[in-house]
């Protein structure tokens, strides 16, 4: 609520600030240059990071903001990874797994030689800590807590040998095994309370870094783990990161992010805005761009609602938005328009473009035909009843509200009346559990398919509050009960066709991370979740 | 006096008392609560069931009866426990204490500078023979309470930090990270005092005693330090009890701006996540601040004005 206000005043502010910068001519630092090809890596140095809000935990078990995951992520590995440039799970603490028939159970064979930054060693009883750890404290653990949603508990076969069991299919749980939020932490970390970890007391895990210290809303450090050799086959270099030590600065203002990195006074900086992403083109900064995986930022419809109950209304609606024109005006070309209600960076991602074609005469017909006609304002009425419904959404893009402007506009030429409704996040978060919505507005990050499944179906999230034994429900079970991509992929694709055949949700584009690097920052890395990678990043003299 | 100590106590009581009350009123009767927000709080999105909201809830006392809630966390706050809060775990009267000493070194140099600053525009306006520079500092108050903070602050940044590099634009390390925020803040401050002082040094200019010094031979330096200003230092000096309060709200913008850590920041972050133990412990300590400054302002009066050393309780009784 402090947001939005300062947000939109300082955004005005900030166009004077660039004004004169531009005026006195001295926007850059020296040096120059530095892109491209700098050589070959060079180890040591401390990279100063910008981010853009203060994480209130650093336990990559609990968190659920970026700010913080991208902290976790360093600190913590994983059973697995995940290839961010096809989605494929591969080796990491783990050199091999099995995965029964109907994907309840996981066997793990761990690696040797692995250890945790007090030193004891990353092995099968301390991955079983691990995950009954954060089974333990449920929905404090934000992600992980619906990826272990059917965990019934692991069993050491030997030192190197754990097998997780679960209570329903969980194919799911392979790609989740790759994420920071099911990293493994040191069997001393469940000596300290979940509060602790939040503040970093107790935070051991066996990543390329280690925790050294945290200052809310100022900084966290952390620094290089000495011997570390055992890094997922996917990243460049092995052996010990390059960088000694990092330093998470938070700079809540924008404007004043972009502003240190162009002053050299920050090496790197998360979260560039749309206004800010021209700065850094093309004079020797660089701007890491990756779409988020995951449910597209969309508008998702309640079927049991007003006007929404009908399915030719959805699809006009889904035809009246024009993607290009939101991504094109108020985003900018590093931000893709919406080709599927999933993000084209998830694996099994099919490209339905045409179906989203922007078709105003097609929505119009078909209101035509269902009797909607225009109304003295230009809003269709049949019945006496307004072509009208309302979306809810919360700031946790700062784009979201200027989006649904333009959206809205774009509906009203076909006649339909978006009536646009913000609410803070814990009441967001309240109309959805409650299903009190028409349409909300929201987008999830997950690098697997299932994330379908946790949003729509009626076992689950059921969001578009569809009714039990719907076809839709049947591919999304099928898709969670295997890993064998020749039958999760038909599964998963069938699922993203009726989705945006019956209009349940209407994707508009894809949530993009973008980065500011200053001229002598190499390799900072994305993975698979669009979160950062630093083991391979470095810094040029 | 000695009646007066008791009262004000009483009257402090029950001002923090009231800000307690009120605080938890309007962030209970908020739509959404604490844990909604937290855990429906990532850039990720949120699977989370209704199922896990209850149990969190119940796991912190939130789903107790709010007379309960209420009475337990009153009872509690007396003794100095605000409870813990729901965003990070952390006890919230340490958070808030620990983020105090930051704020305090912003709003205290920037206090200090409005008070330079907004007395010397209002004594040099008053004392020039110059007509032109006199309205010209008559004329920066309004310019400096019409600018807005945050973006002032950017500019200060902007100038000092990104082009001369002379201080960090970011952080709370050191001196040279304190001078820009305490500037910002100390603008609107400083401006209203120096419109004040202005306004009441006018006043006593056209007293009748100031002719009588004058013709006693008194020089004008000494009619305008030794008797006029002590006279019209008496409405500036109110105003800076109040104003205190105003630097520790502009704490919220300015601490971001400066990416500071802070009340304003701590402030800001438990209000949008309704953080109701944190929200609590802020006013609170705020509330006290006030009284605590109001009334160091109330003692003050006598000794900047013997006339009023019998009449200090009166006064205070009134509540200035």
């Amino acid at each position: 609520m402090f947001g939005n206000p300062v947000r939109l005043l300082s955004a005005t502010g900030l166009v004077l600030v660039l004004g004169l910068a531009a005026a006195c001519g001295t926007t850059n630092a020296a040096g120059g240059g530095g892109g491209g090809d700098a050589g070959p890596p060079k180890p040591g140095g401390t990279l100063r990071l910008g981010i853009s809000s203060n994480p209130d935990c650093l336990d990559p078990q609990q968190v659920g903001t970026n700010a913080a995951l991208n902290v976790g992520r360093q600190l913590v590995d994983s059973l697995t990874d995940q290839d961010p440039a096809n989605g494929k799970i591969t080796p990491w603490l783990a050199e091999k797994w099995e995965v029964n028939a109907d994907s309840t159970s996981f066997t793990f064979t761990l690696r040797k030689g692995a250890t945790f930054s007090d030193g004891t060693p990353v092995d099968a009883a301390a991955v079983k800590g691990s995950f009954d750890g954060i089974k333990a404290i449920g929905p404090k653990a934000q992600l992980g807590n619906g990826y272990l949603a059917a965990y019934k508990g692991a069993t050491v076969v030997d030192p190197s040998t754990v097998r997780l069991d679960f209570s329903a299919p969980s194919a799911q749980f392979l790609q989740a095994s790759s994420t920071m939020s099911l990293g493994v932490l040191a069997p001393s970390a469940y000596r300290k309370s979940p509060e602790q970890r939040c503040q970093g007391d107790g935070l051991v895990g066996s990543g390329p870094f280690v925790f050294e210290s945290f200052k809310s809303n100022q900084q966290i450090v952390i620094t290089k783990r000495k011997g570390y050799a055992w890094g997922s086959p996917l990243w460049k270099h092995t052996g010990e990161a390059y960088l000694d030590k990092v330093e998470f600065r938070v700079v809540p203002e924008p404007g004043v992010r972009t502003g240190s990195l162009a002053s050299g006074q920050l090496d790197a900086i998360t979260d560039v805005q749309p206004v800010d992403e021209p700065q850094f083109a093309g004079n020797g900064f660089t701007e890491p761009v990756r779409a988020n995986p995951g449910i597209v930022f969309n508008l998702h419809a309640n079927t049991t609602r007003g006007v929404l109950t009908d399915l030719k209304v959805r699809q006009a609606v889904l035809k009246g938005v024009n993607r290009q024109e939101v991504t094109d005006t108020v985003l900018t070309k590093n931000y893709k328009p919406a080709s599927s209600i999933l993000g084209s960076a998830t694996p099994l991602h099919l490209d339905l473009s045409k179906e989203l074609a922007y078709d105003p005469d097609g929505a119009k017909k078909l209101l035509d035909e269902q009797g909607w006609a225009p109304g003295p304002d230009g809003i269709r009425v049949k019945d006496g009843t307004r072509l009208s419904a309302k979306i809810v959404f919360s700031l946790v893009f700062n784009q979201n509200q200027s989006v649904l402007e333009l959206v809205q506009q774009q509906l009203r030429k076909i006649g339909f009346d978006l009536q646009i409704e913000q609410r803070t996040t814990a009441e967001t978060q309240q109309l959805t559990l409650a299903g009190d919505y028409d349409f909300i507005w929201y987008n999830t990050t997950r690098a697997d398919a299932d994330i379908l499944r946790q949003l729509f179906s009626t076992k689950a999230g059921n969001r578009s509050k569809l009714t039990a034994g719907n076809p839709l429900d049947a591919t999304l079970d099928k898709q969670a009960a295997t890993v064998d991509e020749a039958t999760r992929k038909p599964a998963v694709e069938e699922a993203q066709r009726v989705i945006v055949e019956q209009a349940y949700a209407v994707p508009v584009f894809e949530l993009t991370q973008v980065w500011g690097l200053g001229p002598k920052t190499h390799d900072v890395a994305f993975e698979a979740s669009s979160r950062m990678r630093l083991f391979d990043a470095w810094l040029a003299g | 006096m000695t009646n007066g100590v008791p009262r004000r106590l009483a009257q402090a009581v029950v001002v923090l008392w009231a800000a307690f009350t009120l605080s938890f009123v309007i962030l209970y009767l908020l739509p959404g609560d604490a844990v909604l927000a937290k855990l429906g709080g990532g850039e990720g999105g949120s699977t989370v069931t209704a199922a896990d909201v209850a149990r969190e809830r119940a796991a912190l006392g939130l789903d107790d009866p709010v007379v309960v809630q209420y009475g337990k966390r009153l009872v509690a706050a007396a003794q100095g426990d605000f409870g813990r809060s729901i965003a990070t775990g952390e006890d919230a009267t340490t958070l808030v204490l620990n983020a105090l000493p930051s704020t305090l070194s912003i709003t205290g140099l920037g206090l200090l500078f409005a008070v330079v600053f907004g007395g010397a525009i209002a004594i040099l306006g008053t004392y020039t023979r110059s007509r032109l520079l006199s309205q010209f500092l008559a004329s920066l108050p309004p310019l400096g309470n019409s600018l807005p903070p945050f973006w002032v602050g950017l500019m200060l940044i902007q100038v000092f930090s990104f082009d001369l590099g002379l201080v960090p634009a970011l952080g709370s390390d050191g001196f040279s990270s304190l001078v820009l925020p305490a500037v910002t803040l100390a603008l609107p401050t400083g401006a209203i005092i120096g419109q004040v002082l202005a306004k009441s040094l006018r006043t006593q200019l056209d007293e009748p005693y100031v002719e009588v010094v004058l013709a006693k031979g008194a020089g004008r330096a000494r009619v305008h330090f030794g008797h006029v200003l002590r006279n019209a230092a008496l409405p500036a000096l109110t105003l800076v009890g109040v104003l205190a309060g105003n630097l520790l709200a502009g704490s919220v913008i300015t601490e971001s701006v400066f990416s500071r850590d802070g009340i304003g920041r701590v402030t800001a972050s438990a209000v949008s996540a309704q953080d109701i133990p944190v929200v609590q412990a802020v006013i609170v300590l705020a509330a006290l601040f006030f009284v605590v400054l109001n009334l160091v302002v109330d003692l003050l009066y006598p000794v900047l004005d013997p006339r009023l050393a019998g009449r200090v309780t009166a006064k205070a009784v009134s509540g200035v």
